[in-house]
C-alpha cells in the first residue's frame, strides 16, 4: 500500500492497476467467491459479522490513526442508527415501529449517526489523549443505561426485536448470500472512502493535525473544525454498520451497544493495528472467529480467558497489532532467498 | 499487502474446508446443545444450569435413543442478542438438531423468535421464565418443561394476604420481563384475594445505590414484595436494613434463595418469616426430590441444595432424552415425530409430574415457601404447601387471563 512514487524525469501517468493497489485484486477476487466454497454459517455469522465489525474497527481507525483521537463511543454511533432504524422502520415490539420505507429510514439513520458522532466529537476535542477515551466511555456508558432504562423511545432492557432487511430487486437481503454482499458492498465502499480520504487535502491535514496540532493552528487551519469533521465521517462508517449489525441481529437492545461492546470495537482496532485501513478488518476476522470457536477448544469454563490471552499475545508480540507483525517479518522473509541460495 | 492476501486466502481457505467437516455428525451420537450464561452476571446460575442438565444425562445412562449423547455448549451473557448468537453457532455451525436453553428472561423471548426460522430444530427452555415465551405468539417447536415466573407465584398472593394479613404491599423488582412476569403472578392473587400495590419500583440489572428507591417507598404499606436476584437482592435488603426499614417482606422466587440467605450480616433479621414461592423448596422431604439432590451433589463444585436453575435446566433435558427415547434418537424427519412426543410426554420429576400445555408450556407443581431459621442456625425455605399443577393462565379462563394484557411495568396494577 505504498503511494506510488515516480522516479524523477520519467513521469509516467500512473496506471489504473497501479492507482487501485496491485493487491487488492486478488484480494477482492477471494472476498467475492467467498461465497463459493463457504458454508452458510460462515458466510454470515463469521463473515458477515466480521465485515461489520470490522467497519465498526475502521470508523475508529479513521479517528484514532489518522486524527489522534481514540474513541470508545463508536459501538455507541453504530446504535443510534440501529435504534433510528427500529424505531423508524417496523419491529415487532409493538412499540414505535412508524413504517418508514427503507430508502428513507436508511440514510436517515446513517446521517443521524453522523450528527450524534460530530456532536460527540465537538465535545471529545476538547481534551487529548487519554481524556477524549474517559469522555468517550463515559457518553458510551451513559447512552447505554439510558437507552435500558428509558421505556418511551428506547423501550428499555429488552430493545426492539423483530427488525427485518429488506426485500427489494426480488431478493431478500437477509438471505445469507445476498447479506454477505451487501455487507462487502458497504464495508469495500467504506474502505475505498478512507483510502481516498487519507490521501486528499483534508486527509493529510487531519493527519498533520495529529502529528502537531499548535503549528497547524498557527499556520492558520482551523483544528477543532477538522477534527470535528473527522467525527462527522466517522459517524457515516460506523452509522451504516449499525445499520447493518440490526438486521444481522434482526433485533437491537441496550446488550448491543453496552461497554463490552464499546471495548470490544478498541480490541478489534488495536488487534488489527491502527497503521492502515485494512487493519480493523484484519482484526474482526481474528476476535470473531475466537468468539465462536473458543469455547470448542477449551470447554464453556475458561473460554473467556483464552480469547484474552490470544490478544494479549498479539499486543506484546506486536505493539502495533496484525499489520505491524508483517511489517516486522517482511524484512525477514525479503532476504530469505539470499540466505538459503547455493 | 502480501500478508493480507495470503492470510485472507488461507482463512478463507481453512473456513470453506473445515465447515462441512465440522457439521458431519457420526450416526451412533445425537448431538444436543446446552445454552446457558457461562459469562456475564449470571455465570453461577448458568454454571449451576449446567449441573442440573448433566444430572440428567447421567441420570438416564448418557444415551438418548440408543445412541450416545454429545453435549455441545453455547455461552451467553444474559443479553438476548448474545443468546440468539450463541443458538445461531449451535443450530447452524455444530449442527444439533435439539437446543437446550437459555436461561434468562429476554433471552428465552429471543431464542423462541429465533425458533421460528428453524423448524428443523428442536428447542426446549432452559430456565428462562418470562410470559411471552410460550404464551404470546408462541414457537411451535419450542417446548418449556420448566414452569414460568407467574406460576411460580402460585398461593403466594392468597398467603400475604389471607394468613399474613398483608393489606398493602410496596413492590421492588429488577427491570425486565422475568420480574414483571413475578409481579402480575403475585399481584393477579393478591388484587384479586382484596389487596392494593400503591408503588412499584423498577430497578436496572446490577444496581448497586437503593438510597433513592428506599425513599421512595411509601411508609404506610404492610409489607415490601421485592424480586431481585443474587447481589441485587443483598444489596437491598442490606441498605434497607441499614436505613431502619422495617416492613416484613414477601420474597419472588429468586430472592430469597440458597445465594441471598447464605450472605452474612443483618439481613439475616429481615430474612426471616419472608414468604415466597417457586418451582423448589429446601426442605421438601419427598423421596424423589431427596434423590435428586443426592445425584446433583455428585457434579464437581455442586451447592448444598440445586438451586431452581439445576432444577429446571434438569427437567428440560431430561423431557428431551425422554422424548428422543421414544422416537429412538431418529430426528432425521426435522424433529417431527420428537415434537410430537414431547407434546404428548408427561413425566414424573423431583417437584411432581409436568405435562404440557397447548402452548407448550409446564403445568406442574408449585411450593409455597417461608424463610426459617435451620437447626445449624443457617437459614432455609421451610415447605409450606404445594399448590397443586399450576397450569400458565394460574387457573384463570384463557380468554379472560389474555385479556388483562401482556405483563409489563404498568400491568398489572391495582392502587
Amino acid at each position: 500500500m505504498t503511494a506510488v512514487v515516480s522516479a524523477p524525469g520519467a513521469p509516467a501517468r500512473p496506471t489504473v492497476i497501479d492507482r487501485i493497489g496491485a493487491a487488492h485484486i486478488p484480494l477482492a477476487a477471494v472476498l467475492l467467491l467467498y461465497p463459493a466454497f463457504a458454508s452458510d454459517f460462515f458466510l454470515t455469522q463469521i463473515g458477515g459479522y466480521s465485515l461489520i465489525f470490522g467497519m465498526i474497527g475502521l470508523s475508529l481507525m479513521v479517528l484514532a490513526g489518522y486524527g489522534g483521537m481514540v474513541s470508545l463511543a463508536q459501538i455507541t454511533v453504530a446504535g443510534i442508527a440501529g435504534y433510528a432504524v427500529a424505531i423508524l422502520g417496523l419491529n415487532n415490539s409493538g412499540v414505535h415501529g412508524f413504517g418508514w420505507p427503507w430508502w428513507i429510514v436508511v440514510p436517515f439513520a446513517v446521517l443521524l449517526a453522523a450528527t450524534a458522532s460530530a456532536l460527540i466529537g465537538w465535545i471529545a476535542v476538547r481534551t487529548e489523549g487519554i481524556y477524549t477515551i474517559m469522555i468517550t466511555l463515559a457518553i458510551a456508558t451513559a447512552a447505554f443505561y439510558f437507552a435500558q432504562q428509558n421505556y418511551t423511545i428506547f423501550n428499555g432492557f429488552p430493545g426492539f426485536n423483530g427488525l427485518r432487511a429488506p426485500e427489494f430487486w426480488g431478493v431478500n437481503w437477509r438471505d445469507p448470500v445476498p447479506f454477505y454482499y451487501l455487507c462487502l458492498g458497504c464495508a469495500a465502499l467504506a474502505y475505498a472512502a478512507v483510502l481516498y480520504c487519507s490521501r486528499s487535502t483534508f486527509g493529510l491535514t487531519l493527519q498533520a493535525i495529529r502529528d502537531n496540532p499548535r503549528r497547524m493552528r498557527a499556520i492558520g487551519y482551523h483544528v477543532t473544525a477538522h477534527k470535528v469533521f473527522a467525527w462527522f465521517l466517522a459517524g457515516l462508517i460506523a452509522g451504516l454498520a449499525g445499520v447493518l449489525l440490526i438486521w444481522f441481529n434482526g433485533r437491537v437492545s441496550p446488550g448491543t451497544i453496552n461497554v463490552a461492546a464499546a471495548i470490544n470495537v478498541l480490541v478489534i482496532a488495536v488487534i488489527g493495528g491502527l497503521k492502515h485501513p485494512v487493519g480493523p478488518f484484519l482484526g474482526a476476522v481474528v476476535v470473531v472467529l475466537m468468539q465462536t470457536f473458543a469455547i470448542d477448544i477449551v470447554g464453556a469454563e475458561r473460554f473467556n480467558t483464552l480469547i484474552g490471552l490470544v490478544f494479549l499475545a498479539i499486543v506484546f508480540v506486536s505493539p502495533d497489532g496484525l499489520l505491524g507483525l508483517w511489517s516486522r517479518l517482511k524484512p525477514h522473509l525479503a532476504q530469505q532467498p539470499l540466505r538459503s541460495g547455493p | 499487502m502480501k500478508l493480507h492476501r495470503r492470510s485472507l486466502l488461507a482463512l478463507a481457505l481453512a473456513t470453506g474446508l473445515t465447515a462441512p467437516s465440522l457439521a458431519l455428525a457420526q450416526d451412533d451420537t445425537i448431538k444436543i446443545g446446552l445454552l446457558a450464561t457461562f459469562e456475564g452476571p449470571f455465570t453461577v446460575l448458568g454454571e449451576d444450569g449446567e449441573r442440573g442438565a448433566m444430572t440428567a444425562v447421567e441420570e438416564l445412562g448418557g444415551t438418548a435413543g440408543g445412541k450416545k449423547i454429545e453435549i455441545v455448549k453455547g455461552s451467553s451473557d444474559a443479553s438476548p442478542d448474545s443468546a440468539v448468537r450463541a443458538a445461531r453457532k449451535l443450530v447452524e455451525q455444530d449442527g444439533v438438531k435439539v437446543l437446550v436453553g437459555p436461561l434468562s428472561g429476554d433471552e428465552g423471548i429471543a431464542v423462541k423468535d429465533y425458533a421460528k426460522t428453524q423448524p428443523g430444530v428442536t428447542f426446549l427452555n432452559g430456565a428462562s421464565a418470562a410470559q411471552d415465551t410460550t404464551f404470546r405468539d408462541p414457537a411451535e417447536n419450542f417446548f418449556r418443561f420448566g414452569t414460568d415466573g407467574a406460576q411460580w407465584m402460585a398461593g403466594l398472593g392468597t398467603y400475604a394476604f389471607n394468613d399474613k394479613g398483608y393489606k398493602t404491599v410496596a413492590v421492588v423488582a429488577e427491570d425486565y420481563s422475568f420480574p414483571y412476569t413475578q409481579v402480575f403472578g403475585f399481584m393477579a392473587e393478591f388484587c384479586k384475594a382484596g389487596g392494593k400495590v400503591p408503588s412499584k419500583s423498577w430497578v436496572p440489572i446490577g444496581n448497586k445505590d437503593y438510597s433513592s428507591v428506599i425513599a421512595a417507598l411509601p411508609d404506610d404499606v404492610d409489607a415490601i414484595y421485592v424480586a431481585l436476584g443474587g447481589a441485587d437482592a443483598v444489596n437491598f435488603l442490606t441498605q434497607y436494613q441499614q436505613s431502619g426499614g422495617s416492613a416484613p417482606l414477601v420474597g419472588g422466587s429468586i430472592t430469597v434463595d440458597q445465594t441471598v440467605l447464605t450472605s452474612q450480616g443483618k439481613t439475616r433479621e429481615v430474612l426471616i418469616g419472608t414468604p415466597a414461592a417457586g418451582p423448589t423448596a429446601d426442605t421438601n422431604d419427598a423421596p424423589a426430590w431427596l434423590a435428586f439432590t443426592e445425584a446433583y451433589k455428585k457434579q464437581p463444585n455442586a451447592f448444598p441444595s440445586p438451586s431452581l436453575f439445576a432444577h429446571a435446566y434438569y427437567i428440560n433435558m431430561k423431557a428431551a432424552i425422554l422424548g428422543l427415547n421414544e422416537v429412538n434418537g431418529d430426528v432425521s424427519d426435522g424433529g417431527a415425530k420428537l415434537r410430537e412426543a414431547l407434546a404428548k410426554l408427561s413425566f414424573d420429576t423431583p417437584t411432581g409430574k409436568v405435562s404440557l400445555d397447548k402452548n407448550r408450556n409446564a403445568i406442574a407443581d408449585i411450593y409455597l415457601t417461608e424463610v426459617v431459621e435451620g437447626p445449624d442456625g443457617n437459614l432455609l425455605n421451610k415447605l409450606i404447601k404445594v399448590v397443586p399443577q399450576v397450569n400458565q393462565t394460574l387457573g384463570i379462563e384463557e380468554a379472560e387471563f389474555k385479556a388483562l394484557g401482556a405483563v409489563s411495568r404498568d400491568n398489572p396494577s391495582c392502587e
